[in-house]
């Protein structure tokens, strides 16, 4: 570890942190070009950077792996110790990549999408600001630096949901977002003091080496609660149940916030974090059933609501719900490699569906309704063909990268004897119909058919008005607000108006991700068709050293031994299921297709019909709504009729003002001494003359 | 040989009398005489005092108050010439700026 060169890995974080700082203190009085320019170069260059590491680091032997760099030591107290420094191994190389490169295409796209909004500069110091705490929670080489980096990115999801911050619904998806993060962060940050306790450092190295020779926790123990703190975090970053509300809400933000934030970046970090701690995870199996739980159910209750959402951005933001949910339950059944590669798939196409969306929503001048869309393929045609590419991605269509990342997931829930379940792969499968339908359904509903204007107010009442109690409660015009913010940001005054495909600065991007859509899944070709699933086997070692201690490890990788038993089997049923699969998501396309293009008035008649299921998919199961009567109203009228009537005002207040209140009745009488006259204060001087005599004497006669 | 006792009783008596002076009185002028009454009070009893123990240092204290007592007539009859000129009185209950 100590022969291995000196990368200057800081340098990798820092350099976005200039462009924000440089943004931040004197955009104000910068040209949109100079910022835009500013904004660029920087993450470009930290891009330019991380590939020259990841070309060094392809360079290093086996046993320089993880290669660590120490810069400084942070905090030292009572034997604790925590150093800044950095950590690169075969993960963080993925999740660098995923992040400088997805990110510097975002960036360039935003130069386009936000041209006419205010607050340019403001708007690129968050972004890179974003970067720099993404990198910071990817490069860190413990929790605990690990943790600022991931407040960062909270911070700056706060920022940018909130950017559009007159905007009240907006300003309350930011607050919404904080809080709930804020729930899981504390269990994090329980789980980090359990690990001090345990382990007396956060050093990802020194904790792992001092877990894996314990032996697997067969019940509940120290490493399950210390393993289920940390879960607990990682719903609240992933949006996964019960901390997800967030996400939707977040989609308040411009659009390239949604893709970098909270599609393709930030929210993996809970996946990246879970699968860095995968050698504490795979000592606690109870902790792991439960994440596999958690990520199945999100999976599958996420994109039940995205069946019926409307808004296009809230779609797609239950589809991540949903992604995510699948990346979760891939760590819960022990196939890390699986989960990691879903994230960069997903990081490609969600990104690129995220901008696209926006692409569709800045040609129609701010319309985000899909019943309002139509017809858009001949009048956007490049947004329609990366949008389509993307479509078919994620819905897993052979060969997009979507089908070998899910179908990996698939297939290890399915196979792994120690961690999988049947149970899991059928939710899967389940979800990745769904998935395909609603996709299709977008699809279907944006690009062909004919274009449905507006009809103001003929508009169903659901959507805003379920909405109203979870972002805020004086929030009645929020649907409206949605639709027409970004009519009047950028300057389109009609809706049907003429329709116009986006500039090239945001249209190159959507190209090199819908490549990236495209390809991707690639370096996952499975063995079963004749691949050699390069992205498990160039993360294995990640996996695969750490876990060697325990008998999990033989579920790791392809080459176990527990797929050469009978390897024709195996490959026999891994094709099967993988045909399975590729047919459901066949049968997602057929469906939207028939209710969306053939028959449009299909849908309608079946939401007459199962109008109780409708309405309870349409109002989001009334989770906000629950949480609401649970959670925030107990919490908001303790506080206002304990802490604040009661304790502030009753005790706290009572004490300073009776403190005010007595020095003043006191002063009241006192300052009566101070009469002005002289002779009044002779006469004071004179009596106190005469007591200290008296005293005087006194004491003379009592020595 | 008149005993000590006799020296401090009227010392006693000066010095009561000034004090009594200084808060019945209302003139400014009246009011700096009996200061000086009780200063000399205070003198007497010092004089008396070194004669009574042969020490010359009750005297040299003498010195030194009536050097701050003359110190104190300069600058007082000062202050009072300047507080007629502005108020145009002597009295000193309508001298009573100096309060809340």
């Amino acid at each position: 570890m100590n022969s291995s060169p000196d990368f200057r890995l800081w340098l990798i974080p820092i350099l976005p942190l200039i462009g924000s700082a440089i943004n931040g203190i004197f955009g104000k009085r910068f040209s949109r070009k100079l910022v835009a320019t500013i904004a660029l170069a920087f993450p470009a260059a930290a891009f330019a950077y991380a590939l020259w590491v990841v070309s060094q680091f392809a360079q290093l032997s086996q046993s320089q792996i993880p290669h660590i760099e120490r810069l400084f030591p942070w905090i030292e107290a009572n034997g604790f110790r925590a150093d800044y420094g950095f950590y690169l191994d075969q993960l963080s190389v993925t999740m660098l990549l995923i992040v400088t490169g997805v990110g510097f295409l975002i960036h360039i796209y935003s130069v386009g999408y936000m041209a006419e909004e205010g607050g340019y500069y403001r708007f690129f110091s968050y972004l890179n600001l974003f970067m720099f705490f993404m990198l910071t929670l990817i490069l860190a080489h413990s929790y605990l630096l690990m943790f600022v980096g991931w407040e960062g990115v909270g911070l700056a999801s706060y920022l940018l949901i909130g950017f559009l911050f007159l905007k009240h619904s907006a300003a309350q998806a930011g607050k919404k977002a904080f809080i709930t993060n804020r729930i899981g962060d504390f269990a994090f940050l329980l789980g980090m003091f359990l690990l001090i306790k345990q382990f007396g450092t956060l050093d990802y190295d020194k904790v792992f080496n001092a877990i894996s020779p314990l032996p697997v926790e067969a019940g509940v123990g120290v490493l399950t609660a210390t393993a289920l703190l940390m879960m607990v975090g990682a719903t609240g970053k992933s949006a996964q149940i019960p901390l997800y509300v967030w996400l939707p809400d977040a989609m308040e933000g411009p659009t390239p916030v949604s893709a970098l934030i909270h599609a393709a970046t930030m929210v993996t970090a809970g996946i990246y974090m879970i699968a860095r701690s995968n050698v504490l995870f795979l000592h606690a199996p109870v902790a792991l059933r439960v994440v596999a739980i958690i990520g199945a159910l999100t999976a599958i209750f996420a994109a039940s609501i995205g069946l019926v959402q409307n808004d296009i951005k809230r779609a797609l933001a239950y589809s991540t719900i949903s992604q995510l949910g699948y990346m979760f339950m891939a760590c819960g059944v022990a196939a890390f490699s699986a989960g990691i590669f879903h994230l960069m798939t997903h990081a490609f196409f969600k990104a690129l569906l995220f901008l696209a969306a926006g692409s569709v929503i800045h040609a129609l001048g701010g319309e985000q309704d899909m019943r309002h869309m139509g017809g858009l393929r001949k009048l956007i045609p490049w947004t329609f063909w990366v949008m389509t590419i993307a479509t078919f991605a994620i819905a897993g269509f052979f060969p997009f990268s979507g089908f070998f990342s899910k179908d990996e997931i698939l297939w290890k829930a399915f196979s792994d004897k120690t961690h999988g379940s049947w149970i899991f792969w059928l939710i899967g499968l389940i979800t990745a119909g769904m998935t395909s339908f609603y996709m299709f359904r977008l699809w279907f509903l944006t690009f062909f058919g004919e274009r449905r204007e507006p009809v103001h107010n003929e508009r169903e009442e659901p959507t805003g008005a379920v909405h109203a109690p979870g972002s805020a409660p004086a929030d009645g015009g929020h649907q409206s607000a949605t639709q027409h913010g970004h009519a009047g940001a950028h300057g389109h005054d009609t809706h049907g108006g003429h329709v116009h495909e986006s500039p090239w600065v945001m249209l190159a991007p959507l190209v090199v991700l819908a490549i990236g859509s495209a390809v991707a899944g690639w370096v996952g070709w499975p063995q079963a068709f004749g691949g050699n699933n390069h992205i498990d086997q160039f993360l294995a070692p990640v996996f695969r050293t750490s876990s060697e201690p325990t008998r999990s490890a033989e579920n790791f990788s392809a080459t176990e031994p527990q797929r050469s038993e009978n390897p024709e089997e195996e490959v026999t049923l891994e094709r099967t299921l993988a045909g399975v699969s590729l047919a459901t998501a066949f049968a997602g396309l057929g469906l939207a297709w028939l209710f969306y293009h053939r028959r449009p008035e299909l849908p309608d008649r079946i939401a007459t019909t199962m109008r109780a299921a409708y309405r309870t998919l349409l109002n989001k199961y009334w989770v906000d709504e629950a949480y609401y009567a649970t959670l925030v109203n107990p919490i908001v009228d303790g506080s206002r009729n304990v802490l604040w009537r009661g304790v502030d005002v009753g005790i706290i207040d009572a004490l300073v003002n009776g403190a005010g209140t007595t020095s003043k009745g006191v002063s009241g009488v006192t300052r009566r001494m101070q009469s002005g006259s002289i002779r009044s204060y002779a006469a004071w001087v004179a009596v106190g003359a005469a007591c200290v005599v008296g005293f005087m004497i006194w004491m003379g006669l009592h020595a | 040989m008149i005993p000590l006792s006799w020296y401090l009783i009227l010392g006693a008596i000066l010095f009561a009398i000034g004090v009594a002076a200084f808060l019945v009185k209302r003139n400014i002028i009246t009011i700096f005489m009996s200061i000086e009454l009780m200063l000399n009070a205070v003198n007497l009893t010092f004089v008396a005092f070194a004669s009574h123990w042969h020490q010359v240092s009750g005297q040299v204290f003498v010195f030194f108050v009536m050097v701050v007592a003359a110190a104190e007539a300069a600058v007082g009859l000062a202050i009072v010439l300047a507080v007629f000129r502005t108020r145009e009185t002597l009295n000193v209950d309508y001298v009573n700026l100096l309060k809340l």
